[in-house]
């Protein structure tokens, strides 16, 4: 068999499978899919797609401040959805608020997953007090919301900082304050699933040969928890950008130099007032479509591959 | 039960002195009073006695167990930004947020819980897939764009309600309350409905879906065999079934209302808690977020503490130490 035979063997086989049709089934979830598709899309390749680059002065000129929309009467062709009060164009800046809304928000979710794994599996594997401690501390963690946390993560660790690298770190604090605010939902489904595979033959077999705690856990056991994993990743995904835009809404995430989606609503809302509307409603929309789609993703994919997990 | 009743009562202390502990670290660690209070240009010598005067040159325990000693009789120290005690901050601006996370559930419970028992019902209307997809929309709009998507159509569009602030108070004790005044009451029903979207939503699916787990139970089957009306099935039966899981997921609610309060009272300049906390990150003003982190964890646990009781006393299967915490309604 050539190569090309088997890939097209592959392909046919995922296309066959349960998921693929899960997937075909619902219009909605292949819709979600499309609009999640574009706005990542859109959101990585803005420096190459994106009308006009809005961090490089020599683009943008005050001349041109302030224009609505293009289908309005002072439109211009040359932004469609207007510019902001200093002559960004919009579109522009939303493509690369987008860019750094979804970085942010997939690197809070990356760190909370490799935290939240990481304690799972030492607290179902090692059991005992590191367990109870472990578990304790999610308990607590889990009865306050999730913004409270990041919030006062992000409070903290900026105190710990000093005045001068504030700036050039906040975008980092903000990862991890986000993160430090998700681990529990992974950290307690791994621990579950942990205390299952602990005790299954291929893991006394693991231990009889000699392989330390570490090894098991890495090589054996993970292999086995990682399939809800996969789904609390997404739907924390969504979480995560929501609460990104809601620290940079309340002016507490990322600075304005790099505004992320939150940032242009946070900008956009002080020229509410003097009729600007499109400064605000378009980063919002934008935001609000980002969100909703990926919540449906997620909540497909939780039906997909386990649907006792609902 | 009167030990299950201990266990809990010490297990909120333990979750409250880690609170403390933490509060009381960012004190310690974070910033340095002396700095802020001392002048430019004081001696170390006077920084040393000032040190010593205000008692930080003691050992870690003890002055942990002062700060203990202070947050439990009322005693939070002095905001570095307002220079005013945060006791009294927080007194002046704690009926704002309570006015508006208070309505904001009771709106929540108004609307969700009738349009949830209609979407159980009528599973596969258009009006019952119409409410449950917006209630996918409800869950998944941020906060503060569903209140600048409001301030745009009722006070820029329509200019009907006052987009900021609380509108006219009035003073009853220490309490300012803005519920007796006609732009007190027209200033609370933007900032309320914003922040009843979410909780909104989130009852509605939860009443929905706990009815049509009731509904396939046998004793409705029963009951509608003894030739009950269907109105006495749905209600006395059914939905009075749900109602255990719909208040405690209310009762956890309401302390994520108090939470998301912090974006609602920042896009309407409300003048509650959630707007201290928020300048408070923004200036790393340390004495008001930890006040706030002690103030808001006392509510919680209390919270927590109650739900966890009323469950106790409601449902016999958890007596023998079921999961301590709860769970975060989703």
């Amino acid at each position: 068999m050539s190569a090309l035979a088997a890939v097209r063997a592959r392909v046919a086989a995922a296309w066959a499978s349960d998921i693929a049709w899960s997937f075909r089934q619902s219009r909605v979830t292949m819709a979600a899919a499309l609009v999640t598709l574009l706005l990542v899309g859109g959101a990585v390749l803005a420096p190459w797609i994106a009308p006009t680059d809005p961090f490089d002065p020599a683009q943008v000129d005050l001349m041109n401040a302030e224009i609505p929309p293009l289908w309005s009467a002072e439109g211009d062709a040359r932004f469609v959805l207007g510019t902001d009060v200093q002559g960004r164009d919009m579109l522009s800046a939303i493509l690369y608020g987008g860019r750094i809304s979804i970085a942010v928000g997939a690197a809070a979710v990356a760190f909370a997953m490799l935290l939240g794994v990481t304690l799972g599996l030492v607290s179902g594997y090692l059991g005992g007090r590191v367990d109870a401690a472990i578990m304790r501390i999610a308990d607590v963690q889990l009865s306050f919301p999730s913004i409270l946390v990041a919030l006062l993560v992000h409070g903290i660790l900026r105190g710990l900082l000093p005045a001068s690298s504030r700036e050039a770190l906040s975008v980092y604090v903000l990862i991890i304050a986000i993160g430090l605010a998700d681990w529990v939902q992974f950290a307690r489904t791994v621990r579950s699933r942990t205390l299952v595979e602990r005790d299954r033959e291929y893991v006394q077999a693991a231990r009889i040969i000699g392989r330390g705690p570490a090894a098991i856990m890495r090589a054996h056991i993970l292999p086995n928890v990682m399939s809800p994993v996969l789904v609390i990743a997404c739907i924390s995904l969504a979480t995560a950008i929501l609460t990104e835009a809601s620290l940079s809404f309340l002016g507490v995430g990322v600075p304005a130099t790099q505004p992320s989606l939150g940032t242009l609503i946070r900008i956009g809302n002080n020229y509410l007032f003097s009729g600007q509307w499109w400064m605000t409603v378009f980063p919002s929309i934008t935001l609000a479509v980002l969100v909703l789609a990926v919540n449906i993703l997620g909540d497909w994919l939780r039906d997909a591959l386990n649907p006792l997990l609902r | 039960m009167i030990a299950y009743v201990l266990r809990r009562l010490i297990q909120s202390m333990l979750v409250m002195l880690t609170v403390a502990f933490v509060a009381f670290s960012l004190f310690s660690f974070v910033g340095d009073p002396v700095a802020n209070m001392a002048g430019e240009d004081a001696s170390q010598r006077d920084r040393d006695q000032l040190r010593r005067d205000l008692g930080l040159a003691d050992p870690f325990p003890l002055r942990f167990v002062r700060f203990v000693g202070g947050v439990l009789q009322g005693e939070f120290g002095f905001s570095y930004r307002n220079l005013q005690p945060v006791a009294r901050l927080i007194v002046d601006r704690l009926p704002a947020t309570v006015e508006l996370a208070v309505s904001a559930t009771a709106l929540a419970l108004l609307v969700g819980v009738p349009m949830g028992v209609y979407c159980g019902l009528n599973r596969s209307s258009a009006l019952a897939q119409a409410i449950q997809a917006v209630s996918l929309v409800g869950i998944s709009l941020p906060t503060f764009v569903t209140g600048i998507l409001l301030i745009l159509t009722f006070s820029v569009g329509l200019g009907w309600l006052p987009p900021f602030g609380r509108g006219d108070t009035v003073r009853i004790g220490w309490w300012q309350t803005g519920l007796l005044s006609v732009s007190g009451i027209k200033s609370l029903l933007l900032p309320s409905v914003t922040l009843a979207m979410f909780q909104m939503a989130l009852v509605m699916r939860l009443v929905r879906s706990e009815m049509m787990e009731v509904l396939r139970k046998d004793f409705i089957k029963f009951a509608r065999a003894r030739g009950l009306t269907s109105r006495a099935v749905n209600f006395g039966h059914a939905l009075r079934n749900t109602l255990v899981p719909v208040i405690t997921i209310t009762g956890l609610q309401f302390g994520s209302a108090v939470a998301f309060a912090i974006v609602t009272e920042t896009v309407f300049q409300w003048p509650g808690l959630g707007l201290l906390f928020v300048q408070a990150v923004a200036y790393v003003d340390i004495p008001v977020m930890a006040t706030y982190l002690v103030l808001i964890s006392f509510f919680f646990v209390v919270i927590n503490l109650v739900v966890d009781l009323l469950y106790y006393a409601i449902d016999p299967r958890l007596r023998d130490g079921g999961p301590g915490g709860t769970g975060k309604g989703r």
